[in-house]
């Protein structure tokens, strides 16, 4: 739904059946009694299919389709969408793009190759469009750094070798790139909404690391954190309007064959004015998510502006569209055994997990207010 | 012909030494129209859109897709929207590009005759014909196919009565594009048949209408065995519903797309209620760090990023047939429901100064009153109920309406005349 060019097409249709066959619905389901869904030797076959590699530069080991490999990223991200795929895509390839942009030659030689790879997976603590705050604090002590604290919702975490996190220290808040079977990191396993993503409260007690281990310049966190936000509300656009593609899909098909009163729901007008907002919203979060991929992966001067905006749409519309695609369904919409809610779930994660439709149009609305002050 | 990063740099030269720039206090149409705008103001500014246009003619910019013989430079769609990327920020003659060149020009070039089309495009593109659209009437709504204008032939001529109404600016334009019925006793697209007449002809009585903003920019029109000749017929006669798919396709596209549209987003630097006006709104009213009206801030600003973005994409998804032209319902239906919104916004942040205010801050006052038109935005031009119909109908493939006017037109029930 995002290829754009004859290359591009052939690498959204080789992902897109790589995801049916590994992840029919039925396999979603089933990995949803699982406590973990990582598959290893598919992680290191979905590397060879290039997802690990887009968000970094050529010189640093990485390579794109297209050039821009967040738009690339984008297409991947549509199809995981689509078919609520199980996957630690996301915070790998948040962390190949600091490593590939900020790591230094130690870190790109080691833990980067292994991400690109798909040998590692590697796991991002984020902070959120609205909050700030490390809650991990970082002490120096002879040429190590000591780290203390918890930070919370980290993805894949239980199957990730590296976590990138933000902690405070004397120069700011700066990233450390933590190896994960650190005998003094324990994880505490969360629940949440989606089938097959696996979140934990990371805990870290005394943590000692090389003071090597720091990702970028001291007290670069924040300004990083704010690159790698814009990058993951990208993608993370493009996987919920892939799970409103697949909800609207659904509903078309349901209301064509659905009969009440003697004639098909979709003939009912106020059915098909519904369904008409909902394709112009689809398009509208297709179309917002693509031009903040290009602008984003380009790196041009309002790539901020178009992540938040992608993601201040896309995360308001998008859940907005697949319950009324439950609503149009009727009973069957709200139960388990129906296939609507699992995109749902993968939809309603990720129009959070990065900050609210809410914390994205307030970044956007803060950039607005600061540029109109400027000017005269 | 010329590469369009070329046409676009001698447009970057042109520009500062021949369009003044914009003037980002003026209004946008009539949502943020000054209540007290007198018709004085307005005359002159259609003065001073006729002079601009002359002015892109002299320079070259006019009609950049139209054929050189009818005074266009023949050049492509990507050359109009390179020389609008560098209009930005210059005042340019926004109120007459509808419905002059879209839907107007854009059907003469379809379905003119020859005639018609040396005669009136390049005065057109000089500036010299603004023209009106006559199609709406006062009984029919966003039913434009059940037209009962009559036009009653008598030798080589044409007689009109009827009325028509919701017509932009007809009180000042010259000539009108015209919807009639020629035939009751067909289904009724097939009676149908398209006319152009001056505005100013014998039998054409012109009545403005105050909008509840006090804008009177539309007109209601009657017509009194008004005389015109077959020459100025427009498509077959009867053949008027072809011209008319046509005609509501190009009206669809003034929200963005047209290849006939000289634009540079507005004539100021922004549109209505955007992100950056309503900063400057906020500012003033001292809100501007409030968590709230950032929220809002962006919330009216990425609207205004994703309309752009939606444009963009479906104008290239029609061009390459990867969406039928019936896909541009969505932009209509887009720029509707988000102009509303952000209308809403626009009161949400200012609160009781957008309700009740100094007679002398006319700025604020347009938020409340803006507030109170918005509807406006998904009513003109086609309400967005109907685009919703051509949404599920022409791009889902869903059920089309059942119809009680499938018969000879002249049966058809209507409502008290």
């Amino acid at each position: 739904m995002f290829a754009d060019t004859d290359d591009q097409q052939l690498f959204e249709s080789a992902t897109a059946r790589f995801l049916e066959s590994h992840y029919p619905i039925e396999r979603v389901r089933e990995l949803a009694d699982h406590g973990t869904t990582f598959d290893p030797v598919l992680w290191r076959r979905a590397g060879e299919l290039g997802w690990t590699t887009l968000l970094v530069p050529e010189q640093a080991g990485g390579g794109s389709i297209s050039g821009n490999g967040l738009s690339d990223l984008l297409i991947v991200a549509g199809q995981f969408g689509q078919h609520a795929s199980p996957g630690p895509l996301l915070p790998t390839n948040a962390v190949g793009a600091a490593l590939g942009r900020w790591g230094s030659p130690a870190q790109r030689a080691g833990p980067l190759k292994e991400i690109l790879a798909g040998d590692a997976v590697a796991t991002w603590a984020h902070t959120s469009a609205g909050r700030r705050g490390a809650g991990i604090a970082a002490a120096a002590a002879s040429g190590t750094v000591v780290l203390n604290g918890r930070v919370a919702n980290v993805e894949s975490a239980a199957d990730a070798r590296y976590l990138l996190l933000t902690a405070d220290g004397p120069a700011g808040p700066s990233h450390y790139l933590v190896p994960l079977d650190h005998q003094r990191v324990h994880l505490t396993a969360l629940r949440g909404v989606d089938l097959t993503r696996r979140f934990s409260q990371v805990h870290l007690d005394d943590v000692t690391l090389p003071e090597d281990s720091r990702v970028g310049a001291p007290g670069a966190a924040d300004e990083h954190d704010d690159d790698l936000l814009d990058l993951v509300a990208v993608v993370t656009a493009g996987e919920i309007t892939g799970a409103m593609r697949r909800a609207f899909d659904m509903t078309t098909e349901w209301t064509a064959n659905r009969y009440s009163f003697g004639r098909p729901l979709n003939s009912y007008q106020e059915i098909k004015h519904r369904m008409a907002d909902m394709r112009t919203q689809l398009e509208a979060s297709e179309a917002v998510a693509a031009r903040a991929g290009d602008a984003v992966g380009t790196g041009a001067p309002d790539a901020r502006s178009w992540a938040s905006a992608a993601m201040a749409y896309v995360a308001r519309y998008g859940p907005e569209l697949i319950q009324d695609c439950i609503q149009l369904h009727g009973g069957i919409g709200v139960t388990y055994d129906h296939d609507l809610h699992i995109f749902l779930r993968r939809a309603v994660l990720d129009a959070n997990l990065f900050g609210s439709h809410g914390e994205f149009a307030c970044r956007l609305g803060a950039m607005v207010a600061r540029t109109e002050a400027n000017v005269p | 012909m010329i590469p369009v990063e070329e046409f676009a740099a001698r447009a970057r030269s042109w520009l500062p030494g021949h369009m003044p720039p914009a003037d980002p206090s003026a209004g946008h149409f009539f949502f943020a129209d000054p209540t007290d705008r007198s018709d004085e103001h307005d005359l002159g500014r259609i003065e001073r859109c006729r002079e601009l246009q002359r002015r892109l003619f002299d320079g070259g910019f006019a009609g950049i897709c139209v054929p050189a013989e009818y005074g266009g430079r023949g050049l492509t769609p990507a050359h109009q929207f390179a020389f609008n990327r560098e209009l930005r920020g210059y005042d340019y003659p926004l109120e007459i590009q509808a419905s002059t060149f879209i839907p107007c020009m854009a059907i003469l070039l379809e379905f003119g005759t020859e005639e018609q089309k040396r005669r009136h495009i390049p005065p057109m593109l000089r500036g010299e014909e603004v023209w009106a659209q006559f199609l709406s009437e006062p009984g029919g709504g966003s039913d434009a196919a059940g037209a009962v204008t009559t036009a009653t032939r008598d030798g080589e001529q044409w007689v009109l009565n009827g009325s028509k109404i919701w017509t932009t600016g007809a009180w000042y334009s010259d000539w009108a594009m015209c919807l009639a019925r020629t035939n009751w006793e067909v289904e009724k697209h097939r009676g149908l048949t398209v006319f152009s007449l001056p505005v100013r002809s014998p039998g054409v009585e012109v009545h403005r209408i105050e909008l509840l903003n006090g804008s009177k920019e539309f007109c209601q029109e009657f017509l009194t065995d008004v005389i015109v000749d077959d020459a100025n017929r427009i498509g077959d006669i009867d053949g008027g519903w072809t011209v008319m798919t046509r005609w509501l396709h190009h009206e669809r596209t003034i929200a963005g797309g047209s290849p006939y549209v000289t634009s540079a987003g507005s004539r100021g630097d922004s549109s209505p209620n955007d992100g950056r006006e309503l900063a400057r709104l906020a500012r003033r009213l001292g809100a501007a760090d409030d968590a709230g009206t950032l929220e809002r801030l962006g919330e009216a600003q990425a609207l205004g990023l994703v309309g752009d973005a939606l444009i963009r994409s479906v104008t290239t998804k029609m061009q390459t047939g990867a969406l039928p032209h019936h896909a541009a319902a969505m932009l209509r239906l887009f720029n509707g429901t988000a102009t509303v919104r952000k209308a809403a916004i626009a009161l949400e942040i200012a609160g009781a100064a957008g309700v009740v205010w100094d007679p002398d801050d006319a700025a604020v006052a347009q938020t409340g009153i803006g507030y109170l038109v918005r509807q406006a935005a998904c009513i003109g031009g086609g309400t967005t109920e109907m685009a919703r119909n051509v949404i599920s109908e022409r791009l889902l493939g869903m059920p089309r309406e059942a119809r009680a006017d499938d018969g000879p037109f002249r049966d058809v029930a209507r409502g008290p005349q």
